[in-house]
């Protein structure tokens, strides 16, 4: 199966690879993990006072299109606001890296990744 | 010729349907029918029951490799209570049980890099320590606790586990060829 040209690149030149401090009250981590193909994805988000996401990091090990897809989604949510982080759609990962149906389970795991990561800062945000 | 294709898996090696396995007992039961329904025993019957034979053989063969994988086995034991494992669509795992994969996988990764096959085979052993705990939990689960809910949970962990020591025994083979 050929990847595209997009998912090479973003798995050739991943971006914001690494991860914040866990317990810093600024960050959201979310973790998710797709048993089928064994994947698992950490998240994490850096929110503002504002409620703006200043800054994404990720590590993932799995398919080339589940690395993407995550690299992808970083870039995506930096400017946002979590509301809109959380409208993000896999579909609309998928449709950016053209995955093949067989992938697109990967670009649902990116979504469930930042979902996780949104709940996550909530959650700690929460009275 | 006859068989009957309404049966499920375990009622056709007359076994119980429970996760627990007498393995002695399906492997003689899978003789038993294969011998039953081979093509040579087959081959001198009308053409109808020939390819009777040849779907019963296939069907007990079918039942075989679920049943023998204790994998296989859970699943089918919760599809016949019609729970889906969501092996395919459930992505929030446990975060102690992701964090222990990805840290597994971090070193599959590092020894791999490195070479390290007696490092690669030591962890190998501690899946199947692992892999062993799991269906240990799945027979209380399934058969004492009749709880599908955590039925499925551990068959997705297990999914887990299938992969990461398939991958760690392709690493090996990379590395001794």
């Amino acid at each position: 199966m050929a990847y595209s040209d997009k998912v090479i690149d973003h798995y050739e030149n991943p971006r914001n690879v690494g991860s914040f401090e866990k317990g810093d009250d600024s960050v959201g981590t979310g973790m998710v993990g797709a048993p089928a193909c064994g994947d698992v994805m950490k998240l994490q988000i850096k929110v503002s006072d504002t409620g703006v996401i200043e800054d994404a990091k990720f590590k993932t090990y799995g398919c080339g299109s589940a690395i993407a897809s995550s690299s992808l989604i970083t870039e995506w949510v930096k400017g946002k606001t979590l509301d809109e982080a959380m409208a993000i759609k896999n579909t609309q990962i998928a449709e950016e890296l053209a995955l093949p149906p067989v992938k697109i389970h990967c670009s649902i795991l990116a979504e469930d990744a930042i979902k996780a990561a949104v709940a996550d800062y909530k959650a700690k945000h929460e009275g | 010729m006859a068989f009957d294709f309404s049966l499920d898996h375990f009622a056709l090696f007359a076994l119980p349907r429970r996760f627990a396995l007498d393995k002695g007992g399906l492997e003689a039961a899978y003789r038993d029918l294969q011998v039953l329904y081979h093509p040579d025993r087959a081959a001198a019957l009308a053409d109808a029951d020939k390819r009777l034979a040849m779907q019963a053989a296939t069907r007990v063969n079918e039942a075989f490799q679920v049943l023998k994988s204790p994998l296989g086995r859970a699943r089918y034991l919760l599809q016949l209570a019609g729970v889906d494992t969501q092996e395919e669509t459930n992505t929030s795992m446990p975060v102690d049980f992701l964090m222990q994969q990805m840290a597994w996988r971090e070193q599959v990764a590092e020894t791999r890099a490195a070479g390290d096959v007696s490092a690669l085979e030591a962890l190998a052993q501690t899946l199947q320590g692992e892999t062993r705990q799991l269906e240990l939990a799945l027979a209380d689960c399934l058969d004492v606790q009749k709880d599908h809910a955590g039925g499925a949970l551990l068959v997705r962990k297990l999914r887990f586990l299938e992969k990461l020591e398939q991958e760690i025994g392709d690493a090996i083979e990379v590395l001794l060829d």
